[in-house]
C-alpha cells in the first residue's frame, strides 16, 4: 500500500501572531514553525500502518518555498519513507489541493489533518477528493482497513458516525486517530539522506487572493469581582453586558 | 442571479447556524433560495421565508436523511446551476464546509470558509476570514464570477424580515457513484446542548483537581442551560471526554457568554473561545493568564464561588 501524508509548515499553537510590510506579509520574527498538529496525527496514524503492514510505503508532501524544508525532514525523521515538495507558497485551499491532486495519483491512501492551523479553511481534503473523483472524509477520528475496505469514526456536529469507504480514498484526520510520534536519534539521522524530490508547481489561475491580514481589536481592560460579592457578578452579566 | 443557501436539518429542525446563513444571504441584496436536503418538518421549511428565503426547495428523497458529503455537494451543485446562483452560502460545519468545497470545485467557483462579516462588494468581492484560529482576519479577494462562501458561527444576526416562501420539491436523481461513503451508523454525544452551538459555555479546567468534583459546574450548566466544556489537559487526561476540549486542536465556541473555571488560559485554548462576546474567569491564581482575554473575573476557589454564582443566578431568576 502506498500512503501519502499531506503535511502543512505552520507556526506554534504558542505564536504570537504579527504581521510586517503593511500587513500583508505574516511576521517570522522569533516564530517556530512545526507541522500542523492534525497533519501530525495524520502522519502517526500512516506510520502505524506501515508498521502494520509490510510492504506499505509513506511519502510525505508539502506545498511550501526551501523554508519549510526542517519541517519535511521532521516527517521523514518520523517515519516517512520520503518526501515531495512543491515549490510554491500556499496562498489558497484550491491552489494547495491542485498541488497535491498533481502528485496522489498512483497512492491507495491520502491522509492529511483536518485542516492547517493557519489558514483553517479544512477543505483541502475535501478538494483533493474532488479532483482526483476519490470519496473523501473529515474529520476522522478513527481508521482501520481491511483489504480495501476502510472503516472510520468520523466526527460530526453534537456526535460520530461510523462510515465506510473503499481505498482508494482521502481523509482529513483528528484526535484521538493516533498518537503524535517523536523522532528518535535513528530516525533523525536517517533523514538527512532519505529522498526529498523538489518540484515546480502546475501552473494555475488564482482563485482566491489575501489582500490584507488584521489583528483583532484589543480587548478592554478586566473587570475584577470580589469572590464575596458574586451577585454582581450576575447584575453586571444582565444589565452590562448583556448576556443573560 | 440570485444566492443559494444550504440549510442543515438536525431531526427535522433547521439549525441555528443555518438560520444565521439565511439571514447573511438576504443581508447581500439578491433574491435567496434556500435548499433543504433529507426529511424534514413541513413548518420548518415554511418558516424559513421569515429569515428572507424567497423560494425553498426540499430535496425530501430519504437517501438524503444522511449527509453523505458527495451526494450532498452533486445535488447543491445541480441546485446552483437551475437556480441560476451565482453565490452558494452555508454555516461552516464538519459536513457543510467540505460539502461546500466540493460545490466549489465542481462549479469553478472561488471558495473562502470562517468568513465573519457581509462580503464588501466597493472594489471586487472581498471577504473577511477568521484565521490563525481566531488569532487574525484575512482579507480575501474572490476572483471568479461563481462564490461559495461559508460562514463562521455569529457573521449574521438572525432576525425576522417578515417574508414568506414557496416551498418547491426539488426532485434529484443520484448514482452510485455520489454514495462512495456509507454511513453505518450515528451516535449522539451526551448532554443536550451542543458546545458548538451553544449561547452559554460552562468549562472546567485542572483547577477543578479530578472528574469527581465535576458536579459544581454541571450545577451552574444547568441553571444556565449552558454547554459544559473542558480544556486540553482535562481531555487528554480522560477526566471529560474529548469531544468537550475547547480549544486550537479541540472545539471552536463563539457563546454569548463563556465562563471558564480553573483554567489558566493557555495560549491554545484562548484560540478557542476568543470569538465570544463575553468571557468570565474564575480562577485561584490572581496571575492566570486567562484574567487578561476577560471581561470579567474573580479570583478565588472554584469550589467556594461557583457554588454561590449557581444559587446567585437562580436568586436572580426567581
Amino acid at each position: 500500500m502506498k500512503i501519502l501524508v499531506c503535511i502543512s509548515h505552520v507556526p506554534d499553537t504558542t505564536s504570537k501572531i504579527n504581521f510586517v510590510d503593511n500587513s500583508t506579509k505574516f511576521d517570522t520574527t522569533g516564530v517556530q514553525f512545526i507541522i500542523g498538529p492534525y497533519d501530525d496525527y495524520a502522519l502517526a496514524r500512516a506510520i502505524e500502518l506501515k508498521e502494520a503492514t509490510p510492504g506499505t510505503t509513506v511519502t510525505a508532501i508539502n506545498v511550501g518555498l526551501s523554508d519549510t524544508e526542517p519541517t519535511i525532514r521532521k516527517a521523514l525523521a518520523i517515519g516517512a519513507d520520503d518526501a515531495i515538495r512543491v515549490n510554491a507558497d500556499p496562498s489558497d485551499s484550491f491552489f494547495v489541493a491542485t498541488q497535491i491532486a498533481e502528485h496522489a495519483k498512483g497512492f491507495d491512501l491520502v491522509l492529511m489533518g483536518r485542516e492547517s492551523i493557519d489558514y483553517n479553511s479544512g477543505v483541502v481534503h475535501a478538494m483533493v477528493g474532488e479532483i482526483l473523483g476519490l470519496p473523501s472524509i473529515s474529520p476522522v477520528m478513527k481508521l482501520d482497513i481491511e483489504g480495501t475496505n476502510v472503516k472510520m469514526t468520523v466526527e460530526i456536529e453534537g456526535g460520530k458516525e461510523q462510515v465506510e469507504a473503499k481505498l482508494p480514498l482521502v481523509a482529513g484526520c483528528q484526535e484521538p486517530i493516533a498518537e503524535w510520534k517523536i523522532p528518535n536519534m535513528r530516525g533523525i539521522m536517517s533523514a538527512r539522506t532519505k529522498p526529498l524530490k523538489v518540484v515546480e508547481p502546475k501552473a494555475t489561475q488564482p482563485t482566491a487572493v489575501i489582500q490584507k491580514f488584521e489583528l483583532p481589536a484589543p480587548k478592554g481592560a478586566v473587570k475584577m469581582i470580589s469572590a464575596d460579592n458574586v451577585a454582581e457578578l450576575v447584575t453586571k452579566l444582565k444589565n452590562e453586558a448583556k448576556v443573560l | 442571479m440570485s444566492t443559494l443557501v444550504f440549510i442543515e436539518v438536525s431531526e427535522g429542525k433547521v439549525r441555528k447556524s443555518s438560520l444565521e446563513a439565511v439571514c447573511y444571504a438576504k443581508a447581500m441584496g439578491s433574491p435567496v433560495t434556500a435548499i433543504v436536503l433529507g426529511p424534514a418538518d413541513a413548518t420548518e421549511l415554511q418558516s424559513l421565508g421569515k429569515y428572507g428565503a424567497q423560494k425553498v426547495l426540499h430535496a425530501s428523497d430519504a437517501k438524503l436523511a444522511k449527509g453523505v458529503i458527495q451526494a450532498y455537494s452533486a445535488v447543491l451543485t445541480k441546485a446552483m446551476q437551475d437556480e441560476n446562483a451565482d453565490v452558494l452560502v452555508l454555516a461552516n460545519s464538519s459536513l457543510g464546509t467540505p460539502v461546500a468545497a466540493k460545490v466549489a470545485v465542481k462549479t469553478g467557483a472561488s471558495f473562502a470558509s470562517n468568513v465573519v462579516e457581509l462580503p464588501n462588494t466597493s472594489s471586487g468581492f472581498v471577504v473577511k476570514r477568521s484565521i490563525y484560529t481566531g488569532k487574525a482576519f484575512s482579507l480575501v479577494e474572490l476572483k471568479n464570477p461563481k462564490k461559495v462562501i461559508a460562514i463562521k458561527k455569529n457573521a449574521a444576526e438572525v432576525k425576522e424580515s417578515g417574508g414568506s416562501a414557496e416551498v418547491v420539491s426539488y426532485p434529484v436523481s443520484l448514482t452510485d457513484a455520489d454514495f462512495n461513503t456509507t454511513i453505518l451508523s450515528s451516535e449522539k454525544a451526551t448532554g443536550d446542548i451542543l458546545l458548538p452551538e451553544a449561547e452559554i459555555v460552562v468549562s472546567g479546567g485542572r483547577g477543578l483537581k479530578g472528574p469527581e468534583h465535576w458536579g459544581v459546574l454541571e450545577e451552574l450548566a444547568k441553571t444556565l442551560h449552558a454547554a459544559t466544556g473542558c480544556s486540553k489537559p482535562v481531555s487528554d487526561m480522560g477526566w471529560r471526554p474529548h469531544h468537550e476540549h475547547v480549544g486550537q486542536t479541540g472545539v471552536k465556541v463563539a457563546p454569548q457568554l463563556y465562563i471558564a473555571i480553573g483554567i489558566s488560559g493557555a495560549i491554545q485554548h484562548l484560540a478557542g473561545v476568543n470569538s465570544s462576546k463575553c468571557i468570565v474567569v474564575i480562577n485561584k491564581d490572581a496571575d492566570a493568564p486567562f484574567f487578561k482575554a476577560a471581561d470579567y473575573g474573580i479570583i478565588g476557589d472554584a469550589f467556594d464561588v461557583v457554588p454561590k454564582l449557581t444559587a446567585a443566578i437562580k436568586a436572580a431568576n426567581s
